[in-house]
């Protein structure tokens, strides 16, 4: 393949996986932003997107459920994880990392047992290929690019124009000045934790056409998704989305040129070091 | 007050040490070597307990520094055949090396942004252990039988391979960390450590350069860890990159916290539970792993103290 053809694939791969970086980043964003916690297992949720996806598929061949089951299955179990650990322990900083690590195991070897330790994939649903001069390109690849977009447009609207977002808005900026203002900031917090989760999820579904449902495919979103994060500014909406384009695509250049294990060793130290330098890093200030 | 418990901290610690020296000869041969593991992990975990437990910093990366150990003993075992005193050595350098250059960065950060930090440099050295797989066999990993020549204790030869050897190299390494361990805490720097934890603005008002110190206990966490790491792969003769993997950081936050986070005891007991219960989960399932999630959210949401933090609230406040 001659270069400009490299590099428009790149482009592409590059641009799709920022979509999909985009909305699983962009729930791990918004629960620290509203909730000032650090998920964890902010993963598992993609991964069990993924895998629950894989199931509503696989028993009633309908793509398009899973798209809409899969969010909603991962937003309950967010739901009754906030209920159940994460309201006890106050979201005291360090206690909610160390139980959300737990969670991660719960999350992942629950997985392991039920499903299996197996790689599986779904047919896309529809086969359509977009001819470039160098090679052809799957449509699905561009329809999930468009999808994404579209849902990440929406968000920003709810949280710009909607008086949930305000309330989140609120809660962000100042909790106890929401509360005091009325804003139910423990039923925001559930919302924010349900929605975050729910992104991740459906990210993970989007993507099982593409690439297989895996129990261990939840760290390397939560990696990317925290480098995503750190680069484009915590609880940030648009600084969240032009980082993981940013990324996306420097990932996929350096993917296509070069070796995957050596894009992600370069991506995760560069952004290590962006946290270090940036002294205390974004998370400094908040945490104890 | 504190003096009356001088003789009866060194006699408790004292009593584990000769309880695992006479362990050997009644436990069965499968307990044997399960206990060997357990003591080198529990040195492992020792190392980690000085940073988290008494110096308050949460590290998720520490699987970099074992790793280091491991490979910085390993690698020339296998390629260069040298000694195993001088791999031991030679582990402990590499991973000293790396707190030295990880502990100057990471340590600019605090609290969520620390761990953040340190589980990603982590990843990076995994990830490298699998990028130069032609020097490390990547997953893979590489066997350590055969590489291991005989050690000379004047006119006695000792082989590496026999496990009596391997249970009395483990004890002592256990021996030589808790003993580091415990002198280390009750002494001046160990104080200025707890300061650090409890309140580290105040600390450095009061004059106390706080970065050294916590470099320093992150530089000696580390060291720990890696003699530790160098050790492990002689005794199990194995060196792999899954070792370095995010799960062997969990670990010693899992057996610092069951055992006790901040008693010199806990990492000791929370490894000698949490393995033995890994040990019996895993003939019952593949998932066996679950017990550590479980074990983690129990401990936050109930047991924040750990098996050793609590007997010593109940009964022996003067345990370190």
């Amino acid at each position: 393949m001659t270069l400009e053809g490299r590099l428009v694939l790149a482009l592409l791969e590059g641009t799709v996986t920022g979509c999909i970086l985009a909305l699983t980043a962009l729930g791990l964003s918004m629960v620290f932003g509203v909730m000032r916690i650090v998920n964890v297992a902010h993963g598992e949720f993609f991964m069990l997107g993924a895998v629950s996806a894989w199931y509503v598929t696989s028993t009633t061949s309908s793509f398009g459920l899973a798209l809409i089951a899969a969010p909603v299955f991962v937003a309950a179990v967010a739901v009754l994880v906030n209920w159940v650990i994460l309201r006890p322990i106050r979201y005291e900083p360090q206690a909610t990392i160390v139980a959300t690590i737990g969670l991660l195991y719960i999350i992942q070897q629950v997985v392991l047992s039920i499903y299996g330790p197996y790689a599986r994939t779904v047919a896309p649903p529809f086969y359509f290929r977009i001819d470039f001069p160098w090679f052809g390109y799957s449509g699905y690849k561009l329809a999930v690019a468009g999808l994404a977009a579209a849902l990440l447009w929406a968000i920003w609207r709810v949280v710009s124009t909607t008086t949930l977002g305000l309330y989140m808005r609120a809660t962000q900026q100042d909790q106890e000045m929401a509360q005091a203002f009325g804003v139910p900031v423990h039923r925001i917090f559930a919302v924010a934790f349900a929605l975050g989760a729910a992104l991740a999820g459906l990210a993970g579904a989007l993507i099982i056409p593409i690439q297989p449902a895996h129990y261990l495919m939840g760290l390397d979103a939560l990696l990317a998704s925290f480098t995503v994060v750190i680069v484009g500014g915590l609880g940030s909406l648009g600084g969240t989305l032009a980082a993981a384009f940013l990324i996306g695509l420097s990932d996929g250049i350096v993917s296509v040129f070069f070796s995957p294990t050596l894009a992600r060793i370069v991506s995760t130290a560069l952004v290590a070091l962006v946290l270090v330098v940036r002294s205390g890093g974004l998370f400094g200030t908040e945490s104890a | 007050m504190r003096r009356d418990h001088r003789s009866a901290i060194l006699g408790v610690h004292w009593a584990l040490i000769l309880a695992l020296v006479g362990l050997q000869v009644v436990v069965p041969p499968f307990h044997h070597t399960l206990l060997a593991r357990i003591m080198v992990l529990a040195a492992y975990a020792i190392g980690y307990n000085l940073l988290l437990g008494y110096t308050g910093l949460m590290s998720l990366g520490h699987a970099m520094f074992f790793a280091a150990g491991m490979y910085g003993a390993g690698l020339p075992l296998f390629y260069l055949g040298v000694g195993a005193p001088q791999a031991f050595l030679l582990g402990i350098a590499a991973s000293l090396l790396l707190s030295v250059v990880i502990g100057t960065l990471t340590l600019r950060t605090s609290g969520v942004s620390f761990l953040i930090v340190t589980m990603m440099f982590a990843q990076v050295f995994y990830l490298s252990t699998l990028y130069f797989n032609r020097i490390t066999l990547g997953d893979q990993g590489f066997v350590l039988a055969g590489h291991l020549p005989p050690i000379s204790l004047g006119a006695l030869r000792v082989t590496l391979s026999d496990p009596v050897m391997r249970y009395n190299l483990a004890l002592a390494t256990f021996a030589v960390c808790l003993g580091i361990s415990l002198w280390l805490v009750q002494s001046p720097i160990g104080r200025v450590l707890v300061a650090i934890r409890e309140n580290e603005d105040r600390t450095q008002m009061l004059g106390y350069n706080t970065f050294a110190y916590k470099l320093l206990a992150l530089t000696i966490s580390a060291a720990i860890a890696g003699f530790s790491g160098s050790v492990y792969a002689v005794i199990t003769s194995y060196v792999g990159a899954s070792f370095a993997a995010i799960l062997y950081s969990i670990y010693p936050l899992v057996w610092t916290l069951l055992g006790g986070s901040g008693t010199v005891l806990g990492p000791f007991v929370g490894t000698a539970v949490m393995t033995y219960t890994i040990e019996t989960a895993s003939r019952f399932t593949s998932s066996y792993l679950i017990v550590v999630g479980v074990i983690l959210v129990a401990l936050v949401m109930r047991f924040p103290a750990g098996i050793v933090g609590a007997f010593r609230r109940r009964w022996a406040p003067w345990l370190p």
